[in-house]
């Protein structure tokens, strides 16, 4: 659904954008994780053609990003919620909708029909009639994310959909997102919250100017941090952890009761290890595979 | 290229209008002037012509008084849209509305357009109902005196040809001037400048220098005409989406 390929984007002698590369399918929900100013708001914008790129190509669906005669067909079948929700706050929640419904030729019953749905959806339809402005920003939010889909658009792009929200209204956001999801609509998620990527993403990119990473979480977590299993024992000695260092593994964590092991393949791995310890004369009480968080495989990437 | 979608820009408009139905500046600035303008002149003359007893205003030189009141209506053409443009365009940098905006299948001519209409049409509307309200009342107190009535006339009918094209210069004078400024007040003061270069003809006038006549009004009209189209260019410029998401202020 939304393919680039070494999409660039330069301000004068600033790359915000280098050679970007990625693929997103129709229907998955992808997530773009990078500190501020990594790219990611020019990048959302070059592909929702607010502004041109300066070299490379982009698509959404059948379209051609920087292409004049396919911008409305982009503009159409996407939907947009900005970084800032921008609303008219002297507007009613119902008048903000109606407003956009009517640049994407919704007839009256149809936007009428929308904009009921929306709101009802949202938990805003009792609060239809009242100032955006005088709104809470949870609300705000999700009126700005009604607004995004007042055409019912195929591909969503969400520029970080929770910033700047308390933890009640960004998990009101986050659900409805998830809820977006089982729709089946193509999300494209800036975001910084790498807890966020995770509860939501089918995949993440994790970008800093450049493309550094891409996979699904676990993926990341995997390739970048390797793998390593918890072994539980009711007493952790010297001997044991020769013994283990013996067969060819780090022990990277040790506690009175539990090794932390670094392995390739777990599955494989782990009978010769716990052959080991038991004939070390370790009492093995459970073992499990331990992944480091996001968070973890996200600074290393990014502090290079 | 895509043919220009009217419907879209009167929504613009049309959104703009219900925003500044809760704006009490442009509501006070709708209802005050017609009322001052149309009412306070017409008094003033009434006023004079009483008190005058054959040393103030004459029969003969009533018309000229009258003339120059009526130059008004220029000044107001040119500061009205300064204030009525500056929240509709600032406002939206404020409330940072402009990138969602974009962000839909509008051409940028199609939200300037809806921009223009918006940042003319109060204003405009003002200038009409003052003049109106002004002809009826200064030929009501001057019939008697001149023994004829002197609106409409010619003159006036320059007045307000000339007063859209002001108008229109002072909206697009304020859209290049939105894009530099991030506040409504600042915006308007800027704006009312386009006021300036009309007080100082009224002035002119006032001191013998120039004279609001039919013929200089129509070559007026022509040479605001020229400056407002170089004008619009201008502001198409500056109102282009990438320029706006990148470099407006």
């Amino acid at each position: 659904m939304i393919d680039t390929e070494n999409l660039t984007k330069k301000f004068g002698n600033l790359t915000a954008v280098d050679n970007l590369t990625l693929h997103v399918d129709d229907g998955e929900v992808f997530g773009f994780l990078g500190p501020n100013g990594a790219g990611k708001t020019t990048t959302v914008r070059m592909l929702c053609c607010l502004i041109s790129k300066t070299s490379g190509s982009a698509k959404i669906g059948d379209y051609e990003v920087g292409n004049r005669a396919d911008q409305q067909k982009i503009r159409r079948m996407i939907g947009l919620l900005t970084e800032n929700v921008g609303l008219y706050e002297e507007l009613s929640a119902y008048d903000n909708l109606d407003f956009y419904g009517r640049f994407y030729k919704l007839d009256e019953q149809k936007r009428k029909e929308q904009i009921e749905y929306l709101l009802k959806m949202l938990g805003l339809w009792e609060k239809r009639n009242v100032a955006a402005g005088t709104f809470s920003k949870g609300m705000k939010q999700k009126l700005a994310i009604a607004r995004a889909l007042i055409h019912d658009p195929q591909v969503l792009f969400l520029d970080e959909p929770t910033a700047s929200l308390d933890p009640e209204a960004s998990k009101t956001v986050r659900d409805f997102i998830l809820e977006l999801k089982k729709e089946k609509r193509t999300i494209f998620l800036n975001t910084h919250l790498l807890d966020e990527a995770e509860k939501i993403c089918d995949r993440v990119g994790i970008l800093k100017t450049r493309l550094i990473a891409t996979g699904t979480p676990q993926e990341l977590r995997r390739s970048l941090s390797g793998r390593k299993i918890k072994v539980q024992l009711q007493r952790v000695d010297d001997v044991i952890v020769e013994a283990i260092r013996k067969i060819g593994f780090q022990v990277s964590e040790i506690t009175d009761n539990s090794l932390v092991i670094d392995v390739s393949d777990p599955l494989t791995e782990n009978p010769a290890i716990l052959k080991a310890i038991e004939a070390a004369g370790g009492h093995v009480q459970f073992v499990t595979e331990i992944g480091s968080a996001l968070e973890d495989v996200y600074l290393k990437i990014v502090r290079g | 290229m895509k043919k220009m979608d009217l419907q879209s820009a009167w929504a613009v408009a049309a959104k703009d209008f219900k925003i500044f139905k809760r704006k009490s500046q442009v509501i006070y600035i709708t209802v005050v002037f017609p009322l001052v303008v149309g009412i306070a002149f017409p008094l003033i003359v009434q006023y004079a012509l009483h008190i005058g007893s054959g040393h103030g205003i004459t029969a003969l030189t009533l018309p000229r008084y009258m003339d120059a009141f009526s130059v008004w209506f220029l000044i107001g053409a040119a500061v009205f849209p300064a204030t009525i443009a500056s929240y509709s365009l600032v406002g939206e940098k404020i409330q940072k509305s402009l990138e969602p905006l974009l962000a839909t299948p509008m051409t940028d001519g199609e939200i300037l357009l809806g921009k223009t209409i918006s940042g003319l049409a109060i204003p405009l509307a003002a200038v009409y109902a003052g003049s109106v309200i002004y002809m009826s009342l200064m030929d009501l107190v001057t019939h008697s005196t001149l023994g004829y009535l002197y609106y409409p006339n010619w003159h006036m009918g320059a007045i307000l040809l000339v007063a859209p094209l002001i108008c229109l210069l002072s909206v697009e004078l304020n859209i290049i001037i939105s894009s530099r400024v991030n506040d409504v007040r600042t915006a308007q003061q800027m704006g009312m400048l386009a006021a300036l270069p009309f007080f100082g003809l009224y002035i002119t006038s006032e001191i013998g220098f120039f004279a609001f006549n039919d013929t200089n009004l129509l070559i007026l009209a022509g040479i605001i005409s020229v400056i407002d189209v170089i004008v619009f260019f201008a502001s198409r410029i500056t109102f282009q989406r990438e320029e706006i998401l990148t470099k407006w202020k």
